[in-house]
């Protein structure tokens, strides 16, 4: 299989998940059928997982809150910090758990409708989970930047409209 | 009728006005226009270039640098361009200027006695043959064709020379036309400037925006270096235009004739300015290659729209323009460019205004969005279609 067509179409889609398979190939001077095929073996092995919106939420009427836990365990003999990590992130809840280097061990992203719903969540379902030592839970205030993107991105078309 | 105006130089009031003036003066009054028609990036500077410079401002670095630029920046342009195997010394063989027209500028003002010819490659920049005209040179237009992917051809340099040519302006990778010379058709251009005696003045500010290939130098074959001035600069391959950095390297006598005139004229370049362009080559390097690689998609991505279109399009081997043969129309460049944005409201750049071989072309800039790209092709689509029902004349 070719990797660097791959990476290439993987980039693509990742900064552009709507560009069309045509537009792709043209871009990377392959043909329409190739770029297809690839995206569909690329979804069957799992590397792409999913095509979303990069979403400003603050912008919606909605109540949503957004909290970072970090969390520490006590990793287990043969699975070390899978299973628990696969124990938080069963929870619907939960939108994001990865293992750190550092101070902690899990970082765990868990959105709720209010601080309550949240501070429950933490207080009854991951603190009490077997193995879970401590958690010290960050509520997000702003989102200035995401994922590359910048939320309120002022940079607009600042050239003149034809220059030699 | 002797009026004041008449006794403005005769050079300048014989230049004519640049021939895209009118097209900007239409788009601008227009709502809803894509335009094709930048001749620059589509991206701002890097934050960390922007940031090194709001922070040699706050070091107080607003003073005058010395008149060749801040040493440390010949250092780094003179090291930067040994990826191109030419070698110069930073302390006499590197001059900072305000862009690379200034470059351009010094060094044909360096090179030229009156009535000197200048030969000068179409179609291309816009700005050689005024300089050249200013400078007191007369211009000799060598025309390069489609047919030959718009490279210059050594017989047809030859067929240009007269005992009074002294200087051959190249620019490659070109504007508008995107042609690159490969080695093989440097070395049989040098060899005609040696025979001839030919100085070069080479305006490489291009050179990293190639595509599928490295960018040679004229001024890397055997013999040239001590008769060609490379001409570059920060603004196309680190998206700096605005900030004005150029650069000339070329043998100390004829740095040091440009210097002269550099120092009276214009004193340094930018002093803040010049602390960006230090911090963008010396950690800019990522961010230009990420950049490089984007153009290389938008352009393949504009080429094949243009050739699907029926626009004829050779592969544009460098800059960010596409050069597509717009003759299967009908029309001439002035008259496809007026209309395609009167009715679709797409900005083109008509190709005789970068001199008469470029009649029948038009220079697409494919340094905007993928979205707009593909809009503008759809909207040169339709623009196309509806000439076939309705044929000119």
């Amino acid at each position: 299989m070719n990797d660097a067509l791959r990476l290439k179409i993987c980039d693509l889609l990742h900064e552009n998940a709507k560009l069309s398979p045509e537009t792709i190939a043209r871009m990377l001077g392959e043909t329409p059928d190739v770029i297809e095929a690839t995206i569909r073996q690329l979804e069957e092995e799992k590397v792409i997982l999913r095509y979303s919106a990069v979403v400003n939420w603050e912008k919606l009427p909605v109540n949503q809150v957004t909290a970072v836990i970090d969390v520490k365990v006590l990793p287990q003999r043969e699975v070390g910090f899978d299973a628990i990590a696969r124990k938080i992130y069963r929870f619907d809840e939960v939108k994001s758990v990865a293992l750190m280097s550092g101070g902690y061990d899990l970082q765990v992203t868990v959105v709720g409708r209010d601080i309550r719903e949240v501070s429950r969540f933490v207080s009854e379902k991951l603190a009490t989970l077997e193995n879970v030592t401590s958690t010290a839970t960050h509520f997000l205030l702003k989102t200035y930047k995401s994922d590359g993107v910048i939320y309120d991105d002022t940079d607009g078309e600042r050239r003149l409209m034809i220059t030699p | 009728m002797n009026t004041l105006y008449d006794r403005l130089s005769p050079v300048v009031r014989n230049l004519p006005p640049s021939g895209i003036r009118r097209f900007f003066d239409l788009a601008s009054q227009m709502q809803d226009v894509i335009s094709l028609g930048v001749g620059e990036p589509d991206f701002v500077t890097p934050w960390h270039v922007r940031e090194a410079c709001m922070y040699s401002l706050e070091q107080g670095y607003t003073t005058y640098t010395p008149n060749r630029g801040l040493p440390e920046l010949c250092v780094e342009i003179a090291k930067y361009l040994t990826k191109f195997g030419l070698a110069y010394d930073p302390a006499g063989e590197i001059l900072v200027t305000v862009g690379g027209s200034e470059a351009i500028d010094l060094a044909l003002r360096a090179l030229v006695c009156p009535g000197d010819e200048v030969i000068i490659p179409v179609p291309t920049y816009v700005s050689y043959k005024p300089c050249a005209l200013l400078a007191g040179a007369e211009v000799v237009e060598v025309p390069t064709y489609a047919e030959h992917g718009f490279r210059l051809t050594a017989e047809a340099l030859e067929r240009a020379i007269s005992p009074r040519s002294k200087v051959l302006v190249l620019c490659f990778p070109n504007n508008p036309t995107g042609a690159v010379m490969e080695r093989a058709d440097l070395e049989a251009i040098a060899d005609v400037a040696l025979r001839h005696d030919l100085f070069v003045v080479s305006d490489e500010i291009y050179a990293e925006l190639t595509y599928g290939g490295h960018h040679v130098s004229i001024a890397a074959l055997p013999g040239m270096r001590d008769r060609t001035v490379v001409v570059s600069g920060m603004s196309k391959a680190y998206a700096m235009t605005g900030w004005r950095i150029g650069y000339a390297a070329g043998p100390e006598y004829v740095i040091s004739a440009m210097l002269k005139i550099h120092q009276y004229t214009i004193m340094c370049a930018p002093h803040m300015a010049q602390r960006a362009a230090l911090e963008a080559l010396r950690n800019g390097d990522s961010e230009r290659d990420r950049m490089v690689e984007s153009y290389d998609r938008r352009r393949k991505l504009i080429v094949a729209g243009l050739n699907e279109i029926g626009l004829p399009c050779h592969e544009p081997r460098g800059a960010f323009y596409a050069f597509p043969d717009i003759r299967p129309t009908g029309l001439t460049s002035e008259q496809f460019a007026e209309r395609l944005l009167l009715e679709q409201g797409v900005a083109v750049v008509p190709g005789n205004v970068f001199g008469d071989p470029g009649e029948g072309f038009v220079r697409c800039s494919y340094a905007t969005s993928v979205e707009l790209i593909e809009e503008a092709l759809r909207r040169m689509r339709a623009f196309v279609q509806n000439l076939s029902y309705h044929p000119v004349r």
